[in-house]
């Protein structure tokens, strides 16, 4: 019945991305109430954590340290709002706990430590270390023969760290198909557009060259994030990238597509109109599925 | 003259007495290690043979992770395997790791309290040769520096093989720092040897000598001399753990003696000796000459030019100590 079948999966799509939205809320929420902290990069993967982590990955966040359970690996810390925002919807710990974001002794740290809260699978902060970390994963589940997968979330301007291209270079050489690397290519970072600062361009040549499968997506477009994901899974012999295409700020419409608010927190105003604005979207998601 | 206790080397002053590797002892104790426990994976940057690896590789293809010339993407791999429930050894000369690699192992590792294992050879002047660029003397105090992780150095061979037995069952994150050059042997397979302990290799009340590493073996020299030559009983403590550092056993003879040096193949600042003295400072207020090399990159040239030319020599704590009892 494939009618039916299609049903589903439109509502899950809208499930999805109504939790996408409300993690941009809690996001905004987290940000005005910690008064300094990454909202661009938040917003706009939204919609890929919401996809990872009420779709793609097999985690339970009853049995957090489950060895058999899939990873993911946050390499640009800076955006763990979105990280938080994601785990407390998903139930690692409650919602009440995301006030807290950047005060002493809460485990949400401004960047992530592995062992503050339940779901961090590793520590980042200082860029370009995450894929090397995940690789790390994804070679330890080889040796072991476990069948769990590991995805790996970078930025885009962290791929101006040397590390990162160590690691590029490391994963197709091991053969690492359990490895999926999501790129949020939003083409900003502190200082500018990454292409002013240092390009990045041709990426998806550059990584095909190391011997990536490569895909390129739209990042809010929650089926072609899922299916990017299934289809890094029938990958074999080599590990896939998803150059996922963002608008940093995503949602909130005075943000989106500015570097000026990489790292810069709403005002209270700001804040309040950022929030009016993601509320009128749940009406325009609810119909865009009907 | 030796602690008997110790159970050391008796020969350990005989002229031809027998000099070995602790690069060779931590190459055939990593491979026996992996043959007793199946978690337990190598990396390394492009130097098996140099790390004495090549044993283990050729036994556990699967557990030898050659990452290429790539110190850094080799501390993040390694922590993303321990937290998949392996003890990875991150194998390397220490002046690469880690040096080139100390972001990754502050917040990879550190940060997270990653059960890896760092193991930096060819430290202090035991890659002379290769010239000053290849002379680690900033090692230890690039890792001691880091919350959380235990340091390293042990005294020769012997001692090299109990360190990495222990640095495997002792959960976090551990440097080990070991020498390159065959250096003498000064403890037995019956020497104890524990994490956290440091040793009086020999009993004395006029001074305290703290030495860590194989350059201990100069200030073993010193003591002899010292005895026979000026009478001054010198006690000679081998502090392989220079974090945590053994503080009782290392108060005790402070207290006893009133007057210490330190010797360290490595820079006296931040070091080894720089250890000792803030320990001591807070704890038992003392003088401590630091000997060491002193605000200086090394040279070319051999083991023996090369400490002799940097003021570590036994000859030179003689004289330290000497100016410190005229005091």
């Amino acid at each position: 019945m494939p009618a039916v079948r299609k049903t589903s999966e439109v509502k899950d799509i809208e499930k999805i991305s109504l939790i996408a939205n409300n993690l941009r809320e809690e996001v905004i929420k987290m940000l005005l109430e910690a008064e300094s902290g990454h909202p661009a990069g938040s917003l706009g993967m939204s919609d890929i954590f919401a996809a990872l982590y009420f779709k793609i990955l097999n985690v339970d966040p009853k049995n957090s340290s489950d060895p058999l359970r899939d990873r993911l690996v946050l390499s640009n810390g800076h955006i763990c709002p979105i990280l938080y925002a994601t785990l407390a919807e998903r139930g690692y710990f409650p919602k009440t706990k995301l006030k807290l974001l950047r005060k002493m002794g809460s485990g949400l740290q401004g960047h992530p430590r592995l062992g503050d809260l339940p779901g961090i699978e590793n520590s980042s902060g200082s860029l370009g270390q995450g894929l090397s970390q995940a690789a790390g994963m994804a070679l330890a589940a080889k040796i072991k023969k476990d069948p769990y997968r590991i995805y790996c979330i970078t930025g885009d301007g962290e791929l101006q760290e040397g590390q990162i291209w160590e690691a590029a270079m490391f994963a197709p050489s091991k053969k690492l198909d359990n490895l999926t690397w999501i790129i949020d290519r939003n083409n900003i970072q502190i200082s500018g557009f990454t292409e002013e600062i240092m390009p990045l361009e041709n990426l998806r040549d550059k990584l095909e060259s190391f011997n990536w499968y490569v895909l390129e997506i739209d990042g809010h477009n929650i089926e072609e994030i899922i299916s990017a994901c299934n289809m890094a899974r029938s990958v074999s012999h080599r590990p896939t990238a998803i150059i996922a295409h963002t608008v940093p700020g995503k949602g909130v419409e005075f943000m989106e597509y500015k570097f000026e608010w990489h790292g810069k927190v709403p005002s209270k105003d700001q804040a309040l109109k950022a929030l009016k604005s993601l509320a009128s979207l749940k009406g325009k998601i609810k119909s865009d599925y009907d | 003259m030796l602690n008997a206790k110790l159970k050391l080397n008796e020969d350990i002053f005989l002229k031809d007495s027998e000099l070995k590797a602790e690069r060779d002892a931590f190459g055939k104790t990593i491979k026996e290690l992996g043959e007793k426990y199946p978690d337990v994976a190598v990396l390394t940057a492009d130097l098996e043979e140099s790390v004495r690896l090549t044993d283990f590789a050729q036994k556990f293809p699967t557990r030898f992770i050659e990452t290429g010339i790539a110190e850094q993407n080799m501390a993040s791999i390694a922590a993303g395997m321990s937290f998949s429930g392996l003890v990875p050894f991150v194998c390397s000369h220490a002046v690469f790791s880690p040096y080139r690699n100390w972001d990754q192992i502050r917040l990879s590792i550190c940060f997270s309290n990653a059960n890896v294992k760092i193991v930096g050879s060819h430290a202090g002047f035991s890659n002379g040769p290769d010239g000053g660029v290849a002379e680690s003397l900033e090692d230890i105090a690039l890792a001691r520096v880091l919350p959380g992780i235990k340091v390293i150095s042990p005294i020769d061979y012997y001692q090299t093989i109990k360190a990495v037995e222990e640095i495997y069952k002792t959960p976090g994150p551990i440097y080990l720092r070991i020498l390159k050059e065959p250096t003498p042997l000064i403890t037995t397979q019956d020497t104890p040897f524990e994490i956290g302990k440091a040793y009086t290799l020999v009993e004395g009340t006029d001074i305290t000598i703290f030495a860590t590493g194989p350059i201990i073996f100069e200030a073993l020299e010193a003591a002899k001399k010292l005895k026979a030559v000026n009478k001054i009983n010198a006690e000679v403590i081998a502090v392989p753990t220079i974090k945590p550092l053994d503080i009782e056993t290392i108060v005790s003879s402070a207290k006893k003696t009133g007057k210490c040096v330190s010797v360290e193949e490595h820079q006296i600042d931040g070091g080894f000796g720089s250890a000792i003295s803030e320990m001591l400072s807070e704890k038992f207020p003392v003088r401590n000459v630091r000997i060491g090399v002193n605000n200086t990159f090394g040279d070319s040239g051999t083991y023996d030019e090369l400490k002799n030319k940097f003021g570590i020599s036994s000859h030179h704590i003689i004289d330290a100590i000497l100016n410190l009892l005229k005091e």
